[in-house]
């Protein structure tokens, strides 16, 4: 079968193909942390002036970094299923959703258990933390907006124009450190120059990066094939698919 | 298009004028949500006088978002929004005289009232003169903003409720800046660079809004 760029489009192709993937999401997300986790605690050194409380940061910084990514990706599948009329697109998106809200709300709290024995406070109203907490508010519509609209293809249209309207929120985010005078730190990672981290922390932080990552996939692909279930109910093979699992039962 | 704008003007003025008090409804609840402050926080004059710009402009946010779906809602309801849609000429003229009579009946008093509940919170007069300024700019902002929001939860149950989660997380610049413009006014320093920021925000909106209000109306009716 020749692999075309609209293949997966299918959403019969996509449920096989995520359902594949899924156990090979699972196993990189676990030894990714592994490795992770045991840089960040075991092998990267005591931080000069915050001592070990900064560990936080193998959590904090990917789970932030995790939140502005799927809600651009989101944004995104979002627009093409709208732009180009298709299905999958668009239930790709709703099931990114909850995933973002959910690292948004990771980074948030982890930030707030960093912030209190490092600068005293659990919150502050800067730049950063405020334009975070409008991101997991974004989140929060797009999920409530989808949710509230019963006819599906209304739903994800509606749904990609806010995802679209609220996108410009995440280089607000990412910039902020650099526009205003902010509590939070400015960025030690640049593409441009060299890193102004130990090295060990920054191996630490891209590996809890990739285990995110490959946990989103996970997750979200399981999402999405349930959504796929639900909204492609009707059709041949989904009833294929269920009547095999209950063609047992005598139905 | 000015004339077709003028004309959705006149008409939608027209329609709030028969109902007079429905259109008056958010200027009350403005008037008494801001009134409601000083009994609840005490009437402490310098504490009224710190938090004046920010529960006037919080105060304005909500009465906007509470009148903003009755822009598009009895249109719905008899069936002449659909007509607006399948009309040749482009929505977004229509889209654009509905949101500036909806700002003309609902925005402007507003900021006609502001000056007063400013005085109430024993504002200094420069600082009611750059409140009520940030107002003039800003609620513009948040009719355009909220015509997005109605736009999307037409005819929705919870079409209401919705439009406040929204919409009102887009206007958290506007709220940043016109606050901040009364604040540094109050501090004796200029308010040049938010008044410049809020009129940037203004025009953005209203260059990008009106577009989307109109994608999202064909969204919800087709």
């Amino acid at each position: 079968m020749t692999l075309r760029l609209t293949t997966f489009a299918a959403p019969s192709r996509f449920y096989a193909l995520a359902g594949a993937l899924v156990p090979w999401c699972w196993a990189a997300t676990l030894l990714l942390g592994a490795a992770g986790l045991y840089t960040g605690f075991a092998i990267a050194p005591t931080d000069f002036q915050q001592g070990d409380a900064y560990r936080i940061i193998f959590i904090h910084v990917p789970a932030a970094w995790m939140s502005m990514l799927i809600y651009l990706v989101m944004a995104f599948w979002a627009a093409v299923g709208w732009m180009m009329n298709t299905r999958m697109a668009a239930m790709y998106a709703r099931a990114l959703a909850p995933t973002g809200a959910l690292f948004t709300l990771i980074a948030l709290w982890t930030g707030a258990l960093w912030g209190k024995p490092t600068w005293g406070t659990w919150w502050v109203w800067d730049a950063r933390l405020t334009s975070e907490f409008i991101l997991l508010l974004m989140y929060g519509g797009y999920i409530a907006l989808t949710e509230a609209i019963d006819d599906p293809k209304r739903a994800a249209n509606a749904g990609a124009l806010l995802a679209l309207v609220g996108a410009i929120n995440v280089p607000i985010i990412y910039f902020s450190v650099r526009w205003w005078n902010t509590l939070h730190q400015g960025s030690s990672i640049s593409l441009t120059s060299a890193p102004k981290m130990v090295a060990t922390m920054l191996t630490g932080m891209l590996l809890m990066t990739l285990c995110f990552w490959a946990y989103s996939f996970a997750v979200v692909f399981t999402r999405a094939r349930a959504i796929v279930l639900e909204q492609e109910s009707d059709t041949e093979w989904v009833r294929a698919l269920t009547h095999a699992e209950n063609g047992d039962r005598g139905r | 298009m000015t004339g077709l704008l003028l004309a959705v003007v006149r008409r939608d003025l027209l329609l709030a004028r028969r109902r007079r008090i429905e259109a008056l409804l958010p200027l009350g609840f403005f008037i008494v949500a801001a009134g409601l402050f000083p009994i609840g926080v005490g009437p402490e004059p310098q504490t009224l006088r710190q938090i004046a710009p920010g529960v006037v402009w919080v105060c304005a946010l909500l009465a906007a978002m509470l009148s903003v779906t009755q822009m598009f809602a009895s249109d719905h309801q008899d069936g002449s929004l659909e007509q607006m849609l399948l009309a040749p000429q482009p929505l977004v003229a229509i889209v654009g005289g509905k949101v500036l009579a909806h700002w003309l009946s609902s925005g402007l008093p507003l900021v006609l009232a502001a000056p007063l509940i400013g005085l109430l919170f024993g504002m200094q007069v420069p600082a009611i003169g750059t409140l009520a300024l940030t107002l003039l700019l800003g609620t513009p902002i948040l009719s355009l903003l909220g015509a997005v929001g109605a736009a999307l939860t037409l005819g929705l149950r919870s079409g209401a409720a919705l439009v406040f989660l929204l919409v009102l997380p887009l206007t958290v610049p506007a709220l940043i800046f016109g606050t901040g413009a009364v604040v540094a006014v109050d501090a004796g320093m200029s308010a040049q660079a938010h008044l410049s920021l809020l009129g940037a925000l203004l025009i953005v909106t209203l260059l990008g809004a009106p577009l989307a209000t109109a994608a999202a109306l064909r969204i919800s009716l087709d």
